[in-house]
């Protein structure tokens, strides 16, 4: 099957600013693909370039089979996208506004059921001035919904959201993908991205840096499992670490010694004696899942929050 | 109902017609301008002239015959208080009695030499001249010819131009900063629909904004219209889409509200002095004629006076549609070039 979007060395430049940088990428037809970096990392050019709003320094960029300037306004009415930061007309009414965006789609879904789809039909009759950021944020996704689209790009469509709304907006994208159609999404969440997306580019300064499925991507770390280690007295070495049974990597966050393990039962131990070997004193260990955070921290030695 | 542009158009007028701002500045504003403009320019007679007499010898025989005279307000006061009040304004003359009789006042002010006729007048009659020649007055008053009968084609001149630079241009920009022309271009608005849905909506709100201002000026001061309805509707229209043509290439490529607000201002505040909307445009020198008749507000304002004053036919009209059309084409035309659609 043909991919839904192929992207080949793409290149933004503005004046000084490089903000996507030689970009390979190709999402699958029916795959949801999340592109996951730190905020400038590139992901909203790439999205607006995708969405044909922005035109690239260089590179190539097919999306559904189509390259942007030759039938554009046919190619936009198979995509439907929601871009960050934007406001829509505070004194319409929710069902108006999906109104206005289904009318500029040839074919697409019944307005109300898009509304219901995204839990807004109590709000239907409300200004969306008078919506909350969630329930905005849920406004955009039906507006991108409601023209049926075959790929749904989505920038940031859960951020500022409380846990429950990002849930339910998750489901809805999913529910979207179950009907083998094509969504590309944006985040810094590394928990969302995880859970909606089957495959995850991690994006560092314009490129892809990691491609795979979150399983393939935490795979890379050598193990699955992360021990954080604190001591409340005297000092290890990472050598020294690394050189414990069942260790894959080590890294350290401020006061906290990260090593990647995947047997738990296994390295627990031998950590436990090593710090006893060397006269230090623990005052705290924590054994959990790595995610795809400790992915991009091991490959950028910076964490997704302050990169 | 499924056309994109009936549903823009609609959007348009939810979203205006939602807004107090909106009704305030269509309806209201142009409504208390005329009122309060009206009472401050009836008809009637003008005040009297302030004179003031100071007290040399024979001044009480001057004060008496200059009182006489009901277009004449005569005051005694001191040399001091007199040059203050002609100096502030609150006087027009000075009157020195003496021989010679000296008048004092400031030549550019026209109420002074109004108030040096009107007081030599009562002076020499008192003194004993005849009036060889026999005069009378016809004072006209008569609908159609008063200042407020000038000033209401302003009025709705300057209500067109506004609505059409405000109301389109800064929505547009507002779109552009929101990002919803940009997020409504990806959904996939056409280019086309979205600047047709601006000047239809503009054309709903016409009526609305001429309308109800003659009916006022009508009802309160007895402005009637000379010339037909539908060349009203004519001149009306035109003006509307020159003004809508003007609105979209001034926010063709603003990204703030600043940029927009200045950009309006800037081409309509020299539009409210020069185009006579409160005043004859006569009053400038003729090297700036040209200029200020080939302005849209000056030709539109000039038709409708036709129009509601004279009942000029539609056919006197040639130059000013002529201005007006060419400002609205030339202005479209910028726009598909210029305008900034992400």
């Amino acid at each position: 099957m043909n991919p839904a979007v192929s992207i080949v060395g793409l290149v933004k430049r503005y004046d000084r600013v490089v903000a996507v940088d030689g970009l390979d990428l190709t999402v699958r037809t029916g795959e949801c693909l999340g592109l996951l970096g730190p905020n400038g990392a590139g992901k909203t050019t790439t999205i607006e370039i995708l969405a044909g709003l922005l035109a690239p320094t260089a590179g190539e960029v097919r999306v559904l089979g189509r390259r942007w300037g030759e039938d554009d306004q046919a190619l936009r009415s198979r995509l439907g996208v929601s871009l960050q930061e934007s406001r829509f007309h505070e004194r319409l009414k929710v069902a108006e506004v999906v109104s206005l965006f289904r009318s500029f789609y040839p074919r697409g879904r019944d307005v109300r059921s898009v509304i219901a789809e995204v839990g807004l039909e109590e709000k239907a009759a409300s200004w969306t001035s008078r919506l909350s950021g969630g329930q905005r944020q849920r406004l955009a996704l039906a507006c991108a919904l409601v023209g049926d689209p075959e790929l749904l790009i989505l920038d940031e469509p859960t951020t500022g959201l409380d846990p429950q709304a990002r849930l339910h907006m998750g489901d809805t994208i999913l529910g979207h993908r179950s009907l083998g159609r094509t969504v590309l999404l944006t985040t810094h969440y590394m928990e969302e991205a995880h859970r909606l997306c089957d495959r995850v580019a991690i994006i560092d300064r314009g490129k892809v840096i990691a491609l795979g499925t979150p399983a393939e991507l935490i795979a890379t770390l050598g193990g699955d499992l992360v021990v954080e280690v604190e001591l409340a007295s005297g000092s290890v070495e990472d050598d020294a670490v690394r050189s414990v049974e069942g260790v894959r990597a080590v890294r350290r966050s401020n006061a906290t010694i990260l090593v990647t393990a995947s047997e738990a039962h296994v390295t627990v131990p031998a950590l436990l004696d090593l710090v006893r070997g060397h006269d230090a004193a623990l005052s705290h260990l924590t054994l959990r899942h790595a995610t795809l955070e400790d992915v991009y921290v091991s490959i950028t030695g910076r964490h997704l929050r302050d990169a | 109902m499924r056309s994109p542009l009936a549903h823009l158009v609609l959007a348009r007028l939810r979203e205006s017609f939602r807004q107090p701002e909106t009704i305030f500045w269509t309806f209201l504003f142009p409504a208390l301008l005329a009122v309060a403009l009206g009472i401050a320019f009836r008809g009637g007679r003008p005040d009297p002239s302030s004179v003031v007499v100071v007290p040399e010898s024979g001044y009480v025989q001057l004060a008496r015959s200059l009182g006489s005279d009901n277009a004449i307000r005569a005051e005694v006061l001191d040399r001091r208080t007199a040059e203050l009040r002609l100096r502030t304004g609150r006087a027009a003359l000075v009157v020195i009695p003496g021989n010679p009789l000296v008048y004092r006042f400031d030549p550019t002010r026209t109420e002074s030499h109004l108030a040096r006729a009107a007081v030599d007048a009562a002076i020499q009659r008192a003194a004993g001249r005849p009036d060889p020649v026999p005069v009378a007055d016809e004072r006209v008053t008569e609908p159609g010819s008063r200042y407020i009968d000038f000033l209401i084609p302003g009025l709705l001149g300057m209500n067109l131009m506004g609505g059409g630079l405000w109301g389109i241009g800064w929505s547009i920009v507002e779109m552009r900063i929101r990002k919803l022309l940009k997020l409504q271009l990806a959904a996939p608005m056409r280019r086309r629909d979205f600047l047709l849905s601006h000047i239809l909506s503009r054309m709903v709100f016409v009526p609305l904004e001429v309308v109800p201002l003659l009916v006022l000026a009508g009802l309160l001061f007895d402005v009637s219209v000379k010339g037909s309805a539908v060349g009203l509707l004519v001149v009306v229209t035109a003006g509307a889409f020159s003004f809508a043509g003007l609105g979209t290439l001034l926010a063709a490529r603003a990204r703030t509200t600043q940029m927009i607000y200045g950009l309006i201002n800037l081409f309509t505040l020299p539009m409210f002095v020069l185009s006579g909307v409160f005043f004859s445009t006569g009053r400038f020198p003729d090297a700036l004629q040209p200029l200020i008749k080939a302005l849209p507000l000056t030709a539109l304002i000039d038709a409708l006076r036709a129009v509601i004053n004279d009942g000029a036919s539609l056919l006197s009209l040639g130059p000013q549609f002529l201005v007006l059309g060419l400002w609205g084409v030339l202005s479209f035309a910028g726009t598909r070039t210029l305008f900034r659609w992400s």
